[in-house]
């Protein structure tokens, strides 16, 4: 059965990372980053079934979510400011750091 | 009965995740992601994570999408008047990248499933909640990271407020 979970995760990350290569709106980036940061939580999740005694997988994939969350806000933070300075959210045309 | 509910659920979280890829609507793109978070929360339920699957539905869907929904209405004035063009060589390295490391995965999980099979086998669903032993280990072998974990979301909130306000800015 865990393999179908691999399977899953498999297809979850490489459409993650298509979208982050493929689609130029700054914020599809960020969602095809999300995907990318689910499909590495199933994967812990599927091989913690074997760990039925601590659960480090499941507690590990907690974190990630956490980590998750505070990356969307500081991304999403960054990405209201890049709008505002640039005037756009098309990744390609944002070439300066100083705003 | 399991298998049928997880090739459904499997089947909305590859699908929602697809149409994220392909829509070009960012707005119908979330709602696509939304559909394959609540499968992914799906799928943790069926791997015995219940505490997890409540986490995802409650952070992701409750918390990250609601940011993404504000952040598409925020920006939309200026996403809609652009489209944006990307050229053909990008376009298609990115595909042959995408689709060649999904091979790549897809056939060492094959591999893997035919050198071990005892590595990949799981019983689960059998057990009572985890609920107890995921505080217990919180509250004691993972107390460290799950303290600096707090301390590193009250940064980032500070962070996202400070960037994203208008403190010490001249003109909007």
């Amino acid at each position: 059965m865990t393999e179908y979970y691999l399977y899953i995760a498999a297809a979850l990350f490489c459409i993650g990372l298509m979208t982050i290569m493929l689609r130029r709106n700054v914020i599809s980036v960020l969602m095809g980053i999300e995907l990318m940061l689910n499909a590495a939580n199933l994967n812990l999740v599927a091989f913690s079934q074997q760990d039925q005694q601590f659960h480090d997988g499941q507690m590990f994939a907690m974190f990630v979510i956490v980590i998750a969350a505070a990356e969307a806000a500081v991304a999403l933070a960054i990405v209201l400011k890049m709008v505002r300075t640039f005037r756009t959210t098309n990744v390609d045309e944002v070439k300066s750091l100083k705003g | 009965m399991i298998e049928i509910l997880f090739y459904i659920f499997g089947g909305l979280t590859v699908l929602g995740a697809l149409g994220v890829l392909l829509n070009s609507n960012v707005l119908h793109a979330a709602l696509s992601l939304l559909a394959s978070l609540l499968g992914v929360a799906a799928l943790y339920v069926l791997a015995g994570a219940d505490f997890l699957a409540v986490t995802q539905i409650m952070v992701y869907v409750g918390g990250v999408l609601v940011l993404v929904m504000f952040g598409i209405m925020l920006t939309k004035r200026t996403a809609e008047t652009q489209v944006a063009k990307s050229g053909l060589i990008r376009n298609l390295l990115g595909w042959l990248v995408g689709i060649g490391l999904f091979a790549f995965l897809f056939m060492g999980i094959v591999e893997l499933n035919g050198i071990s099979p005892q590595l990949l086998k799981a019983d689960t669903l059998d057990k009572p909640t985890t609920i107890y032993e995921l505080g217990g280990a919180l509250m004691s072998r993972h107390l460290l990271p799950f303290e600096v974990l707090a301390v590193l979301l009250l940064v980032a909130l500070i962070a996202a407020v400070y960037v994203a306000g208008r403190i010490g800015e001249k003109e909007g």
